[in-house]
């Protein structure tokens, strides 16, 4: 077995006084794409933030293709896309400027982008469909092209694996028919996902596992069929009291 | 005007400062913290009396009090929300107040004086003052030129740019020292209480006439430096202060550009014709052919054309055979 793009051991996440996040175990391999489903409040955004650091860990460890420390620290290989409704907009900025930051990691601070930079983001932001907008303002967007720039802005970092919070919520059908275009040609490009989203639907083409999340643990990990089997079974409620795992069963596949 | 000495200088420090403060005052709009750099002037005056006081150049101390000041600021930013604005305000008049009473006790402090700093003028602008301004403002315009693209990133989505392993809170930290060390390098010409005005005025006028963050600061750096020649050879003539004189063009400026720009708007949006609605969108893979058209790309959708044009779909058809490549949206499309 390969050593997976991404792998969280026992890994808590939370705040001072709150654990959120609770000894998880996952792992994402190349070329998986991975819906991380659950409702709200049950910890999906603040794993994805924890595992870029952008929530304390209060314990358990994560690797990045086998080297210890977090997305962050490995951002050659791991991109991600926030979950926003509307991009910050308090000065004029084109799709181009906005999807450069992608690039931003990869070059030494004091070198300015270089024609491969450049390419890289044209073609990521032909990626999203949006290259006829390339220079448009991001405000004069609708939300659904706003989330695919955020798409492109990940992309340009040419990541392995792409980490996505939502990308579907809010936003309009034509938009959401686009974004799962965008993400199946990815997913046939070989890039590994794992994509926090309540719309399962919309991402049914492309998803090859399903890990679901409840009060900080995993309630479910498996393929897609196993997930209708495991929805069946929940539809009576003492057996899914039975499916209810201890984190040592979740240990991914 | 320029066979005189201070007014040359004081010339040269109006380029200085008309260049700089506009390129770090992008910033500062972006990350909506336009009034900071009036914050850090108002602790740059302690700075500057407690020079008054203790015979030291007020230049290095206000350097000192207003780096300090710009350091809190993002340390206080960084503690969280609770009460930092409440902190910020207290270090922002305290600031102001322990200046004024400072310069009363200094010996050589008069109210001349305090109103010179406060407001900018043509005399107080020596030339040894003048070569040390030079080397600051050198550094700010090309360290801000030469981290602007990580700048513009972290101001547009800090969360993105940390994950992305950009060194985040360096960087705000070295944003805040360099908005100190502009407010020091402005405070003799612009004055204190205004140098902010010429860090956001050019921006908020820049944004009406670029299209795009490089094109925007483009414009307020040009519009920086034309108030700040402008508003000094005013000065000179009409025996006004030069700092509030600069500020009144700077927003002279920004009124004419906003009401020939929403003029233009209303007259382009009268001839711009817009595709009938639909959820369809086109690109490269969407089934209708793709037609180059200028700089853009039509689809024959049903027999017309449509082009992108911000989140909608433009009608291109009626004019696709005319030799003239202007299209009617132009104007609104760059």
């Amino acid at each position: 077995m390969s050593t997976p793009l991404i792998a969280a051991r026992a890994v808590s996440f939370g705040y001072d006084d709150r654990v959120v996040v609770d000894r998880l175990d996952l792992s994402v391999g190349v070329g998986e794409v991975v819906a991380l489903l659950g409702p709200n409040g049950s910890g999906k955004s603040t794993l994805v933030k924890g595992l870029f650091g952008l929530v304390p860990r209060l314990g358990g460890t994560i690797e990045v293709e086998g080297k210890v420390g977090d997305a962050s620290t490995d951002h050659a290989r791991i991109g991600y896309v926030p979950q926003r409704h509307s991009l910050a907009q308090s000065v004029r900025s084109t799709v181009s400027e906005v999807v450069a930051a992608g690039r931003l990691p990869h070059r030494p601070w004091w070198q300015p982008a270089t024609r491969g930079d450049r390419d890289l983001v044209a073609r990521a932001i032909e990626a999203v469909g949006l290259r006829d907008r390339a220079h448009a303002e991001v405000s004069t967007l609708s939300g659904g092209q706003q989330r695919r720039v955020l798409i492109a802005r990940a992309l340009a970092g040419q990541p392995a694996l792409l980490v996505m919070d939502e990308p579907t919520a809010g936003v309009d059908h034509a938009s959401q028919v686009v974004l799962t275009e965008v993400l199946g040609r990815l997913a046939a490009s070989g890039t590994a996902m794992l994509v926090v989203t309540h719309e399962l639907d919309v991402l049914a083409d492309v998803v090859t596992r399903i890990v679901c999340l409840d009060a900080g643990h995993i309630d479910f990990d498996g393929s897609p069929g196993a997930y209708a089997a495991h929805l069946a079974d929940a539809d009576h409620p003492h057996v899914h009291a039975g499916h209810h795992h201890d984190d040592d069963s979740t240990g991914g596949r | 005007m320029l066979a005189l000495d201070f007014m040359r200088q004081a010339l040269v420090a109006a380029v200085l400062v008309g260049i700089a403060a506009p390129m770090i005052g992008v910033f500062l709009v972006q990350r909506q913290m336009s009034l900071i750099g009036d914050g850090i002037g108002h602790v740059a005056l302690a700075g500057v009396a407690a020079g008054f006081l203790t015979g030291t150049m007020p230049l290095v101390t206000a350097l000192i009090a207003a780096v300090a000041a710009g350091g809190a600021v993002e340390f206080i930013r960084l503690r969280g929300r609770t009460g930092g604005d409440l902190a910020l305000a207290v270090m922002f008049y305290g600031g102001i107040a322990l200046g004024v009473v400072l310069m009363a006790l200094s010996p050589t402090g008069t109210p001349a004086n305090l109103t010179a700093y406060l407001f900018g003028s043509l005399l107080t602008t020596s030339s040894g003052d003048l070569v040390l301004f030079a080397v600051l403002a050198a550094l700010v315009m090309g360290v801000t030129w030469v981290l602007r693209p990580r700048f513009f990133a972290v101001a547009q989505d800090e969360e993105y740019s940390r994950a992305s392993g950009l060194p985040v809170t360096a960087l705000n930290v070295l944003l805040s020292v360099l908005t100190a060390v502009t407010v020091v390098v402005s405070m003799r010409i612009i004055g204190l209480l205004l140098i902010s005005a010429l860090m956001i005025l050019p921006n908020a006028t820049g944004q009406l006439l670029g299209r795009s963050f490089a094109a925007t600061i483009r414009w307020a750096v040009a519009i920086g430096v034309f108030c700040a020649l402008v508003g000094v050879t005013t000065s000179f003539y009409a025996g006004t202060p030069s700092g509030a004189t600069i500020v009144l063009v700077a927003i002279v400026c920004f009124l004419v550009t906003a009401a020939v720009g929403g003029l233009r708007a209303r007259v382009v949006r009268a001839q711009h014709e817009r595709a009938e609605r639909h959820l369809h969108e086109h690109g490269p893979a969407c089934g209708h052919p793709a037609v180059p058209h200028g700089d853009h790309v039509d689809y024959l959708h049903d027999g017309h054309r449509h082009a992108a044009h911000a989140d909608h779909w433009d009608e291109h058809a009626d004019h696709a055979d005319r030799s003239d490549p202007a299209h009617v949206d132009e104007g609104v499309h760059r």
